[in-house]
């Protein structure tokens, strides 16, 4: 049953139903191409989303699959992965599904550690249901319910993750086959509740929310991709780097080639410099900004119980573990 | 030294404040019964309050118990004897209480304060109120201080003690061993000597007291019969605890382990605690985050191959309908406990109620039925509990389990089943892949007698198919939105919950013969009190029959005929109506409702009056009833 297995064997025969252009396509074909290079077994492995138009994702991946119901897909995949730590479980949503209904699941989910491979496709717009601004769409968002501009603060996903404790932070692009590709095979091999934000173009309600750093004219200039021991450079010839601010405790950008010194080089264990990087916006940073791993919560929880979920007594004797007597 | 009276049963009645122990005292005054031989039934019957506020009426905290000759199957209507510990638990429990019954006060409670607080204008105890009672006065937090005083406990931790000091007396009253009560104080306080010596001081101090005391009013001693009940061994048993045990064991009949996820709430929460103990007959218990996470993990699990149980009571259980619903779609097996609850919204959090009927059978967005069933005892939520697994895991469906909050937290003595005489619990097989990749199909093929499809799980090799609450084609189980086949699977979903009724035994009368002139219809808790109430009645008219239903939905085949057998139908209910309703939905018929939400359970003398203006009237000579002529 080992079988080399190839992207083709993870994809379904179902019709794909996002529509065309749709960020989503790169993510799925990156994503099958992952399992297949990290030797997934399709039978233990479960995709498990909530609704929205991200949430079809499990009906193409030829694996188990389980589109729940709004915002409660880490609920249900923490259900699962207690009844079968074995099994790697994949929790797929958005920034409606897992950031508004879902809010609650999704910070419990982390806050636990269940070893969840939670990926956020984060478009800043409900698409599935026709384009109402979302938690994290930027404030003036003009949408059909928000026709004199949205007016509510969004949120950072990332530091929502973080203020979760989040042990696994990363970020990638839909598009960037390279980026997305590392920080998928990084969450594969993540013991834990593993959050990546993905940041998804919907082309029919927000296209090109995200250009400024993912268009290929801007990339260089403002994408910033961090790898654990190495230096933050960014720029055509990496000619900019990020430095620390210890007056006001910032990240700054200077130029690498004066002061090579006083470029940070990133720490992955970092948390304080990791939520600084996720809070900048120009450059973006992308890849595993955190990760730092503990016990996962099925570990623990398995730990509690001397006998996990196996039956080690008898019902009829526990049924008299108590004071009985005897009528004649 | 004091009479001892002989008694075919007794009602006691423990009333203090919630933080006077009464609890604890009343349920190892029940376990002493309990080795004792006595049939019982009890009552907790606490506020919703933690700590309500010292010396209130609404701060009171009691603990009725009904125990004597078999068959007791309520905590009694009015109690023979109460023990007061603060003048509040006094004002509250006077106008239960017979006339004439003992009432024992804790006397140093009676300040000009508490007196006030319990809205008495003057002391009760010597303006003649309670004349018609036969009243003693015992100085228990007095004679609880000095005879705890050697351990050097402050006067509030050593006044903690007065509940055992106060059940020491009670059980020299009832001719108790003390031995079982030391073990148990011995075990429980194993870490602290100074608590574990001072309440087993206390409670010998209470029963020397009644052994020597030189009142004026002596205290009386009662000889309770014991209990004749079928043979067999016996423990003594919560509802929780049963409900608890049943779910393990359904797990052990249908080899597989069980994971219960669930969210605290009143009064469903007991049965949580119960759950987390017992990891070593392979049951998990997870505590979500909220009402709807819990059933979603539970859901999780079902899918995981495990048996997934979340419990509630009303306010949880509508956040979960969603879920429910999900649950429906997917043909996901699922067990939801329902422990009602006076509603609604936060309504009446520790008093009991019915009224959730509704939500159970028809309180879902869409045509979602499922199966519903219902607890009648302690002692029988074990047995609802197996049956509620078997039919989620031979239909593969959600199915309700309703209890309440009277249900939870009463116990009885209970004869311990052979696990080896219940028939196991058995799952769809799963099938073999095939070759053709039709794994979807293979998914959603359906038993054609119960409609409930194999369950395959991920780790399965082989099997991967895809699951969702969109709607499947009904054969090959790939999303369609297909109008015909939304048809065929909504009349599926419905045929399904129907073919439940093919499983269950047909109908049966609990008393009575199968046609007559009045039917009592009962569900659920009520049993108890309508057993009784129909009893007492039958022993001059016996053209009253009683049922009492499992199986609320699907009903029984044969009860509508059962029921058109009688001339009128009384469906005694702790709602406004709901289960008659249903009857007039289901059946056709027209049943009389009697109903009570007062958050208390039904008294069995108030049942035999109502069941008597149903009844034509009788010939007062004879003992007999009027001819069938007569009409109401």
């Amino acid at each position: 049953m080992s079988a080399i297995l190839s992207a083709k064997d993870f994809t379904t025969a179902q019709e794909v139903r996002w529509c065309p252009g749709c960020g989503d396509y790169a993510i799925l074909k990156t994503m099958t191409n992952i399992l297949a290079e990290v030797g997934a077994r399709p039978e233990s492995t479960a995709f498990i989303s909530g609704i929205g138009c991200s949430s079809r994702f499990p009906y193409y991946v030829n694996t188990y699959g389980f589109h729940t119901i709004h915002g409660r897909a880490p609920a249900v995949a923490t259900g699962l992965k207690l009844a079968n730590p074995d099994l790697d479980v994949w929790v797929v949503t958005g920034d409606g599904d897992g950031l508004s209904i879902g809010g609650n699941h999704l910070m419990h989910a982390i806050r636990r550690n269940v070893g969840l491979k939670i990926l956020l496709f984060n478009n800043e717009i409900y698409g599935l249901t026709k384009g109402q601004y979302s938690p994290t769409s930027r404030r003036g968002t003009r949408t059909p319910s928000s026709p004199g501009g949205s007016v509510d603060i969004p949120l950072s996903p990332a530091l929502v993750a973080f203020g979760s404790g989040a042990r696994f932070v990363a970020r990638a692009i839909d598009t960037d086959k390279t980026g997305l590709g590392e920080v998928l095979k990084a969450v594969h091999a993540f013991d834990g509740a593993a959050f990546t934000e993905i940041f998804q173009n919907c082309i029919v309600y927000n296209e090109d929310v995200f250009a400024e750093f993912t268009d290929r004219k801007n990339a260089t200039d403002m994408q910033l991709r961090v790898r654990h021991g190495e230096p933050m450079l960014f720029g055509a010839d990496n000619e900019k780097g990020i430095r620390f601010n210890s007056d006001n405790f910032s990240l700054e950008i200077i130029d690498a080639a004066s002061a090579p010194e006083q470029v940070l080089r990133h720490d992955e264990k970092s948390k304080v410099i990791a939520q600084m990087l996720v809070e900048l916006t120009a450059p973006v940073a992308l890849g595993v900004i955190y990760r730092n791993p503990g016990d996962s919560f099925e570990k623990y929880w398995y730990a509690a119980r001397e006998s996990g979920l196996k039956r080690t007594a008898k019902v009829a004797d526990a049924l008299r573990s108590t004071n009985t007597w005897t009528v004649t | 030294m004091s009479d001892v009276k002989s008694l075919n049963s007794i009602v006691v009645r423990l009333a203090g404040d919630s933080g006077d122990g009464v609890q604890l005292m009343g349920s190892q005054f029940i376990a002493s019964t309990a080795l004792s031989g006595k049939d019982f039934a009890t009552f907790p019957d606490y506020p919703a309050e933690i700590r309500a506020p010292v010396g209130t009426t609404f701060g009171v905290s009691a603990y009725q118990m009904n125990i004597g000759e078999a068959p007791i199957t309520t905590a009694g209507d009015a109690p023979d004897v109460l023990v007061a510990f603060n003048p509040a638990a006094l004002k509250v429990s006077l106008p239960m209480i017979k006339s004439g019954a003992l009432v024992i006060v804790n006397n140093d409670s009676f300040t000009a304060r508490n007196l006030t607080k319990a809205g008495f204008d003057e002391d009760p105890r010597e303006t003649g109120e309670l004349d018609s009672y036969q009243l003693v006065s015992v100085d228990i937090g007095r004679l609880n201080l000095e005879a705890v005083k050697q351990f050097g406990l402050s006067k509030s931790d050593g006044g903690l003690c007065k509940n055992f000091w106060a059940l020491g007396l009670l059980m020299w009253m009832f001719d108790r061993d003390l031995a079982p009560i030391e073990d148990w104080i011995r075990a429980k306080f194993a870490k602290t000597n100074v608590v574990r010596d001072a309440n087993v001081t206390a409670l010998h101090s209470g029963h020397a007291y009644g052994e020597t005391a030189e009142l004026s009013e002596a205290i009386p001693r009662f000889d309770v019969k014991t209990a004749d009940l079928p043979s067999g061994d016996y423990r003594g048993i919560t509802g929780a605890e049963a409900l608890a045990l049943g779910l393990a064991a359904a797990g052990e009949l249908a080899r597989r382990p069980v994971l219960f996820c669930s969210y605290p709430i009143t009064p469903a929460s007991p049965l949580l605690h119960r759950l987390a103990r017992l990891d070593d007959l392979g049951v998990g218990t997870f505590q979500a985050e909220d009402e709807i996470a819990s059933i979603c993990a539970a859901i999780g699990a079902s899918y995981g191959g495990v048996i997934g149980v979340t419990s509630s009571s009303g306010p949880g259980i509508a956040l979960k309908t969603e879920a429910i619903g999900l649950a429906i779609s997917a043909e996901l097996p699922l067990v939801i406990v329902n422990a009602q609850r006076g509603g609604p919204s936060t309504g009446l959090p520790t008093k009991t109620e019915q009224s959730d009927l509704y939500l159970a059978v028809y309180g879902r967005n869409a045509d979602a039925p499922i199966p519903v069933i219902a607890a009648r005892s302690a002692g029988d939520s074990f047995f609802a509990a197996i049956e509620a697994v078997r039919i989620a895991l031979r239909h593969m469906t959600p199915v309700m389990l309703l209890s309440d909050g009277y249900l939870s937290n009463a116990a009885e003595p209970w004869r311990i089943p052979n696990m080896d005489e219940i028939e196991p619990i058995v799952t769809n097989a799963v099938p073999q892949p095939d070759d053709t990749g039709n794994v979807q199909g293979l998914a959603f093929d359906r038993n054609p007698e119960t409609h409930g499809r194999p369950w395959m799980s991920p780790g399965m090799v082989g099997l991967m198919h895809r699951l969702g609450g969109i709607e499947k084609d009904i054969d090959t189980g790939h999303i369609s939105y297909d109008a015909d086949n939304h048809q065929r699977m909504t009349d599926m979903r419905a045929a399904k919950v129907d073919s439940v009724a093919n499983f269950i035994p047909p109908q049966t009368m609990e008393l009575g013969a199968d046609e007559g002139e009045l039917l009592v219809v009962g569900w659920g808790s009520t049993y108890g009190a309508i057993y009784q109430a129909v009893q007492q009645i039958r022993k001059t008219d016996a053209v009253v029959s009683y049922l009492h239903l499992r199986h609320l939905s699907p009903l029984p085949r044969n009860l509508g005929e059962l029921v058109n057998n009688f001339k009128r139908i009384l469906v005694p209910e702790m709602n406004m109506g709901q289960l008659s309703t249903l009857l007039r939905d289901k059946l056709g018929v027209d049943p009389t409702p009697y109903c009570k939400v007062t958050g208390q359970p039904f008294l069995i003398s108030e049942l035999v009056e109502k069941i008597r203006s149903m009844l034509p009237p009788m010939v007062v000579s004879g003992g007999g009833h009027a001819s069938k002529g007569e009409s109401r």
